[in-house]
């Protein structure tokens, strides 16, 4: 995978992604390792993402690179009007590895085909966040000791939720099952059921919460955003029904892991936290291990 | 001359003929090819008889024998074309339109977050189906059908 820029979770095969998957395992047990010396990493965040910024700097500074770049398109040259192919070209002259987060969907591809360094997106606008579904499948897997045959729902914003299609789609090469909970309003596209269904694989869809819980491997949360609705008197009825609480996982599978993408706001009830079946704080770690491993794995180091 | 049928658009000596256009498509037709910058003649009607189509476009183009990919990419307005190539007042050879794989340059990408809506990209798309006409965006992978398709 040498030299090959990670623009959407399809550029990887199956093969490829248990690879990362199997070298972060190692970074888990020793993520201080100084491989990445003498190595300079770029992050360009053309839209604030702490989390994800740090997530990676974190990555790249405990494996001893260096870190240029900035935080926000504010406050660098694309504020003076340069175009970001010209960004790109400039900055692939002072680093090894591009990170980029950028609001345009495409804006990724497009970088990886002018930029001479390879790119790791780190989210363009609403299409793809790679590195995100890595790290799910990495809790996955984890938690879970597979990831073939699982139950997994997913419960929330299932239509606008980027981090949701890239997972689903990579699912759908592992033989899992879906529980698809959503309101009505924020189902699943049909552009990206059609992978399910191209997989030949089981999902079933519901609005209720409650109904997936039992079942489940893996429930994975994501947040509902008011804005996502035309009628805020719809949000205001709804909005209560997709909360988790920690009452409700009385009656669970022992394996039950919960997962979100995080921030969270309040979908996931903070009395939750303490369960054992909450895995979200470990999951956001595990990005680090995953970035790790595939930031060594681009560079040829591992 | 070999026939005696009237011709409403006169017949070229050598060149390629592009009939049965949808009537609407005949100017899309003329600029995806780029055409109106053509030194040959050019003729073109439209909205005459067609005993297939009731009414169709034709187009006409002398001394310009295209390459496969170059006209290919009219099927995105004029699927049911047929290609006719004329040397010397005769047929050499009739073959319908072929959707390529890909289209590039031609088409907008329906997406107004897109980055080829921003920067000065080449668009280019995917087919992920000819009949129904719908491309998947090379960039941002949102796809655009045949009704919100714009032709630059």
């Amino acid at each position: 995978m040498k030299n090959k820029s990670l623009v959407s979770i399809s550029d990887y095969t199956k093969e490829q992604q248990l690879r990362i998957l199997d070298i972060a395992e190692g970074f888990e047990k020793n993520p201080r390792q100084r491989l990445l010396e003498n190595y300079v990493a770029a992050t360009l965040f053309f839209e604030p993402s702490t989390r994800t910024r740090l997530s990676f700097e974190s990555a790249v500074s405990y494996l001893g690179g260096k870190i240029i770049g900035f935080s926000d398109a504010s406050s660098s040259s694309v504020q003076k009007g340069e175009s970001l192919r010209d960004t790109i070209k400039t900055v692939a002259n002072y680093s090894d590895v591009i990170i980029m987060r950028h609001p345009k969907e495409g804006s990724a591809r497009f970088a990886s085909e002018v930029s001479k360094v390879p790119i790791i997106n780190a989210g363009d606008g609403a299409n793809q966040h790679p590195t995100q579904c890595l790290l799910d499948l990495y809790s996955i897997r984890k938690t879970q000791g597979k990831l073939d045959g699982l139950n997994i729902a997913f419960v929330g914003d299932l239509k606008y939720g980027r981090t949701v299609h890239s997972l689903v789609q990579a699912l759908c090469q592992f033989n899992c099952k879906f529980s698809l909970v959503s309101p009505e309003e924020l189902k699943l596209p049909s552009s990206v059921k059609i992978h399910i269904k191209e997989s030949n694989l089981e999902y079933y869809q519901t609005t209720s919460l409650e109904e997936v819980i039992p079942n489940a491997d893996i429930l994975y949360m994501t947040r509902i955003q008011k804005e996502r609705f035309s009628d805020p008197m719809e949000y205001e009825k709804i909005k209560n029904s997709y909360i988790l609480k920690n009452e409700m996982l009385h009656k669970t599978k022992s394996n039950l892991k919960i997962l979100h993408p995080l921030p969270r706001v309040n979908e996931i009830d903070e009395d939750v936290d303490d369960n054992k079946r909450a895995y979200y704080f470990q999951q956001a770690l595990n990005g680090v291990y995953v970035r790790q491993a595939l930031l060594t794995s681009i560079l040829g180091l591992k | 001359m070999i026939t005696g049928k009237e011709f409403k658009v006169s017949a070229i000596e050598n060149g390629t003929v592009i009939d049965h256009i949808p009537p609407k498509s005949v100017f899309q037709v003329i600029k995806i090819l780029h055409l109106e910058e053509s030194d040959d003649m050019v003729l073109f009607g439209t909205n005459l008889e067609s005993k297939k189509y009731g009414k169709k476009g034709i187009v006409k183009v002398s001394n310009k024998f295209f390459k496969k990919h170059e006209i290919n990419k009219i099927g995105l307005v004029a699927p049911k074309a047929t290609l006719i190539v004329i040397k010397d007042y005769k047929v050499i050879s009739k073959e319908e339109v072929k959707l390529p794989d890909t289209i590039e340059d031609i088409v907008k990408c329906f997406n107004p977050n897109c980055i080829t809506n921003h920067e000065k990209v080449n668009t280019k798309f995917y087919f992920i189906d000819k009949e129904d006409i719908k491309l998947r965006c090379h960039y941002c992978e949102k796809i655009t059908d045949k009704k919100n398709m714009i032709v630059r």
